[in-house]
């Protein structure tokens, strides 16, 4: 069931999504940001948690995931460290997501070659 | 006169002729590319959790392999055209941020590998990390004066 359950949870997040770019002129960057932004504070609000808690990876894997782990991570650092958490939280408990599109992100550009005709 | 009338007319004519995107058929595609990638998210969660993995470690290698399976199939020319028939539904899922990183890096690799490769990666996915880490140390600041 939890597999029905992430299907149905990120299917809705993107249904948003697909309303935005339908229903808007926004781009599918300004999207993504807001996305993020909205991750963020549903996340500090402690509804988003909620929401991975029901539909796990439906809820995780969308970009608005990631900002509710940023969120996560600075309420963490801020109840350990104080005020210095509020700038460790967010890269630390998204470094993992960070790294890896950086590293993986840039290896993948190195050894492709994109699709385009070569008109000569 | 005549000629504003005439624009008017035209503006209105075009807005008639002009093709409607098919928005239902774009939400049912958007809802099952996102669900199935998500889906797919799922099943490694469940495997790795099936391990005796910590949640939180789960969570992460989740994000992490599907990155890479975004960011292959990117490398493949083959997340395009997921893009072109799921539209949000692949770009919203962390899947579409590493399609986001990889497709212009590619693009523009003949600029250099500092240049090209090094600052393009980074054309959406660096908006995204600037506002998603201010709002997250925002937050945090918030949060610290509250709970004091």
């Amino acid at each position: 069931m939890e597999f029905v359950r992430a299907f149905i949870v990120g299917g809705l997040i993107c249904v948003v999504g697909q309303l935005l770019i339908d229903l808007t002129k926004l781009t599918p960057a300004r999207i993504m940001v807001i996305f993020v932004v909205a991750g963020v504070i549903l996340g500090a609000l402690g509804i988003y948690p909620l929401l991975v808690e029901w539909g796990g990876a439906g809820a995780s894997i969308p970009i608005i995931g990631f900002g509710n782990v940023l969120a996560k991570g600075v309420i963490e650092d801020v109840d350990k460290k104080g005020l210095l958490g509020a700038f460790s939280g967010g890269v630390r408990s998204g470094a993992v997501g960070i790294a890896a599109a950086v590293f993986f992100g840039y290896i993948m550009a190195v050894v492709s070659k994109p699709k385009t005709k070569n008109k000569t | 006169m005549e000629q504003k009338r005439t624009k008017e007319e035209y503006k209105k004519w075009s807005q008639q002729q002009a093709p409607r995107t098919p928005k239902a058929r774009n939400l049912i595609m958007a809802f099952f590319v996102g669900g199935i990638i998500c889906t797919i998210g799922q099943l490694i969660l469940r495997a790795l959790l099936n391990t005796g993995m910590p949640k939180d470690d789960a969570s992460s290698l989740t994000t992490l392999f599907m990155i890479f399976i975004g960011a292959f199939l990117t490398g493949l020319n083959v997340y395009d055209d997921i893009g072109r028939v799921g539209g949000a539904g692949a770009a919203i899922p962390v899947t579409g941020f590493a399609n986001s990183i990889v497709s212009p890096a590619m693009e523009y690799k003949k600029e250099g590998y500092v240049m090209g490769v090094g600052a393009r990666m980074f054309l959406i996915a660096g908006p995204v990390l600037v506002y998603g880490i201010i709002s997250s140390i925002v937050v945090g600041i918030i949060y610290y004066l509250v709970t004091r």
